[in-house]
């Protein structure tokens, strides 16, 4: 079966294996070799492609939820938006929500997605107190921060390639309303959007568009959004219908001059420098779900997401450097959003580290991958990471200078046989 | 607190999932039963957390006729409606090879729905409430090359649904019978189905739930189905026989 990523690139032929039960998973995939567990495929690039994809989609059950502490314990095929609907009229959210509801608790774990609240909060994983992982021999051990931990830090963040997750315990959060209290603030340069990231610290949820478009004294100008749960005690919740994007726009519609309008008409719909408003938590968190199938609003090749993280003291000037390089380069992202992270992990292979990330869109074409090569070495010279769950295309230099940890990653998988089984593209490509 | 109950028989297909959430949605308690006990609470906890109802398991193999009686007699509550969701495909050519596969195909597609259902009926005449969902097959219209051997357990089981649904009517009890064509399910996984003609089993699930409360008699998953199986089975013999549909 032909299979890509949410990035649609590359695109390659598969075989399918589907989750039946936790008793036949291994006699399914022993003897295969490379396979990789796959959840709701919203990972950009190759790190869930192999010859043997392991769907874990239909492992979607929920197994205990106790409302005491608020602790759910389900299988790894669960996605976010039914934890949403299940316990949002209830009360409960999750701890931590990438800007999507549509990922599997296996796929989170694996990839250790970050929120709007990663400068607070942290990564996905520090809510996760226990999982079931069935190693490459079959046995299945349970992984927490004090039994199996070596497997615990593994396997958080580590793109499936440590076993198969098969369930998880998380703690979701009390919150006191579906409703949003968010705040727009208008920067007209980078050096204002730094400060307001500091300014509104307090604020649990913040993340900010930025113009890549704008030039000279506007460099990096853009929208600083904020937010917090209100306290009404009310909840409704309804999960928005869906668009569907029912084709593929043809590329050439999405071209340097449209993203300057769109970016032009986006940065002046805010009038005010500052605009307080109330939304609901699927505009809010999810504004993109409500378009099913937007990746295809990049053509054929789909959009290639490019997204670091600069440590906090070189996070200013690199990130001016990236800029001012797309621009000499005269290649435009549609969309940059910028998000300050706090502290790093312990997990082996997870991505944010203190500072500042960027995420840029891209459409695919023939510069494009010289691009992003010469941007790789800016950041890592500077230190910095490249995202995993987002990469398709690092080279394996780049990646051991950012992911310091790698070699003991490497050794681990090593040691328990993983890479013998639980290879992807990706893998491959960073020999891990 | 609701006190409908809702026996569902096979609760571990797919098409067994799908239709108790959408019972378990619209405040239904559920009695799940099938071999595969483990697997069934995991699915009893997945419904109890999602929908706050009562969920109860219990043992039962469709081809252990002898247990139907004491398995029915043991359940914790009278069960206000049955949904028969229990079926084996198995492999036609193995089937026609070896007595033991076909006779489990008959087995459980054929004899263990009427020993069970039987039970059923008598229960429901006596208390004279209750409905029962049988799932048939479209591969019961008519017999053909590729699956005959479950097509034909499905045929019987189709006939006998007619006639429990005209006994029961009598009685005010409803019996509905349900052909899903092709569905998604882990029993047609790999297989190639064409996808304007496959349902999801939330999608039978729900059809299953409006077909019970519409009291209808015999409903196909997508309507095409219906027009479908009519050309099938209007094909002369001395031409259905030369095909290879």
């Amino acid at each position: 079966m032909k299979t890509s990523g949410w990035g649609r690139y590359p695109v390659i032929d598969s075989e399918v294996v589907r989750y039946n039960s936790d008793d036949s998973l291994f006699e399914n995939i022993d003897g295969r070799n490379p396979v990789i567990p796959y959840g709701f495929g919203r990972s950009y690039g190759d790190s869930a492609l192999s010859d043997t994809i392991l769907k874990m989609r239909p492992a979607k059950r929920m197994l205990h939820f106790d409302p005491e502490n608020g602790l759910l314990t389900c299988e790894a095929g669960v996605l976010l938006s039914e934890i949403l609907e299940t316990f949002l009229p209830r009360g409960w959210f999750l701890k931590v929500t990438p800007g999507t509801k549509y990922i599997t608790i296996g796929g989170a774990i694996a990839s250790d997605v970050h929120g709007k609240n990663h400068h607070q909060y942290g990564a996905f994983s520090e809510y996760v107190s226990e999982f079931s992982l069935m190693m490459p021999n079959g046995s299945i051990k349970a992984c927490s921060r004090t039994k199996n931990k070596d497997l615990f830090y593994a396997t958080c963040g580590g793109m499936g390639l440590t076993g198969i997750i098969l369930k998880a315990t998380i703690s979701l959060q009390s919150v006191q309303s579906n409703t949003i209290v968010q705040q727009t603030i208008k920067t007209a340069c980078l050096k204002e959007i730094f400060q307001a990231f500091e300014e509104y610290y307090n604020e649990p949820y913040s993340v900010a568009w930025i113009d890549c478009t704008a030039t000279g004294s506007s460099l990096g100008r853009g929208l600083l959004n904020v937010g917090h749960f209100k306290e009404d005690h009310k909840f409704e919740y309804k999960a928005p219908g869906k668009l569907n994007m029912p084709l593929k726009l043809p590329g050439f519609l999405l071209n340097k001059w449209s993203i300057k309008l769109f970016n032009q008409l986006y940065y002046q719909k805010n009038l005010k420098s500052e605009n307080r408003s109330e939304t609901t938590v699927d505009s809010f968190f999810y504004p993109l779900d409500i378009l099913k199938n937007w990746n295809r609003l990049y053509g054929e090749e789909g959009p290639l997401q490019y997204q670091f993280v600069l440590p906090k003291k070189t996070s200013f000037d690199g990130i001016k450097e990236v800029l001012n390089y797309l621009q000499k380069k005269n290649m435009y992202s549609s969309l940059g959003v910028l998000k300050l992270f706090g502290k790093e992990n312990k997990n082996l292979l997870s991505f944010p580290m203190e500072g500042y990330t960027l995420a840029l869109d891209f459409k695919v074409d023939d510069k494009i991958f010289q691009i992003l090569d010469d941007l790789d070495k800016i950041i890592s010279g500077l230190g910095g990471r490249i995202y995993l769950a987002k990469d398709a295309r690092m080279s394996v230099e780049i990646f051991n200078t950012g992911y310091s940890k790698a070699k003991e990653f490497r050794s681990i998988r090593d040691q328990y046989g993983m890479n013998k089984i639980f290879n992807s593209l990706q893998s491959n490509r960073l020999n891990l | 607190m609701n006190d409908r109950w809702l026996l569902i028989l096979g609760a571990n297909s797919d098409i067994a999932v799908g239709t108790a959430h959408q019972f378990a949605s619209n405040n239904w308690n559920l009695m799940l039963a099938s071999r595969n006990l483990s697997n069934l609470n995991k699915m009893a906890s997945d419904i109890k957390i999602k929908h706050n109802v009562r969920v109860k398991t219990f043992e039962f193999d469709a081809a252990a006729f002898d247990n139907h009686k004491t398995f029915y007699q043991k359940l914790t509550y009278k069960p206000n409606g049955v949904v028969l969701a229990f079926g084996y495909l198995g492999d036609q050519e193995t089937a026609q090879n070896d007595f033991e596969e076909a006779k489990k195909s008959l087995d459980v597609n054929y004899n263990g729905a009427v020993s069970i259902l039987e039970i059923v009926a008598d229960d429901f005449t006596e208390r004279g409430e209750g409905f029962i969902a049988g799932i048939s097959s479209v591969a019961g219209e008519r017999g053909r090359q590729e699956n005959y051997i479950y097509g034909s357990a499905k045929a019987g089981f189709t006939a006998y649904l007619s006639g429990l649904r005209q006994r029961l009517f009598k009685k005010n009890i409803h019996v509905l019978t349900i052909k899903p064509g092709f569905v998604k399910t882990k029993m047609t996984f790999g297989r190639d189905l064409p996808n304007i003609l496959t349902a999801s089993p939330e999608q039978v699930g729900k059809a299953i739930y409006k077909g019970v409360i519409k009291q209808k008699n015999v409903i196909y998953v997508y309507p095409v189905w219906r027009l479908i199986m009519l050309v099938i089975r209007l094909i002369p013999e001395p031409i259905f026989k030369r095909l290879d549909l």
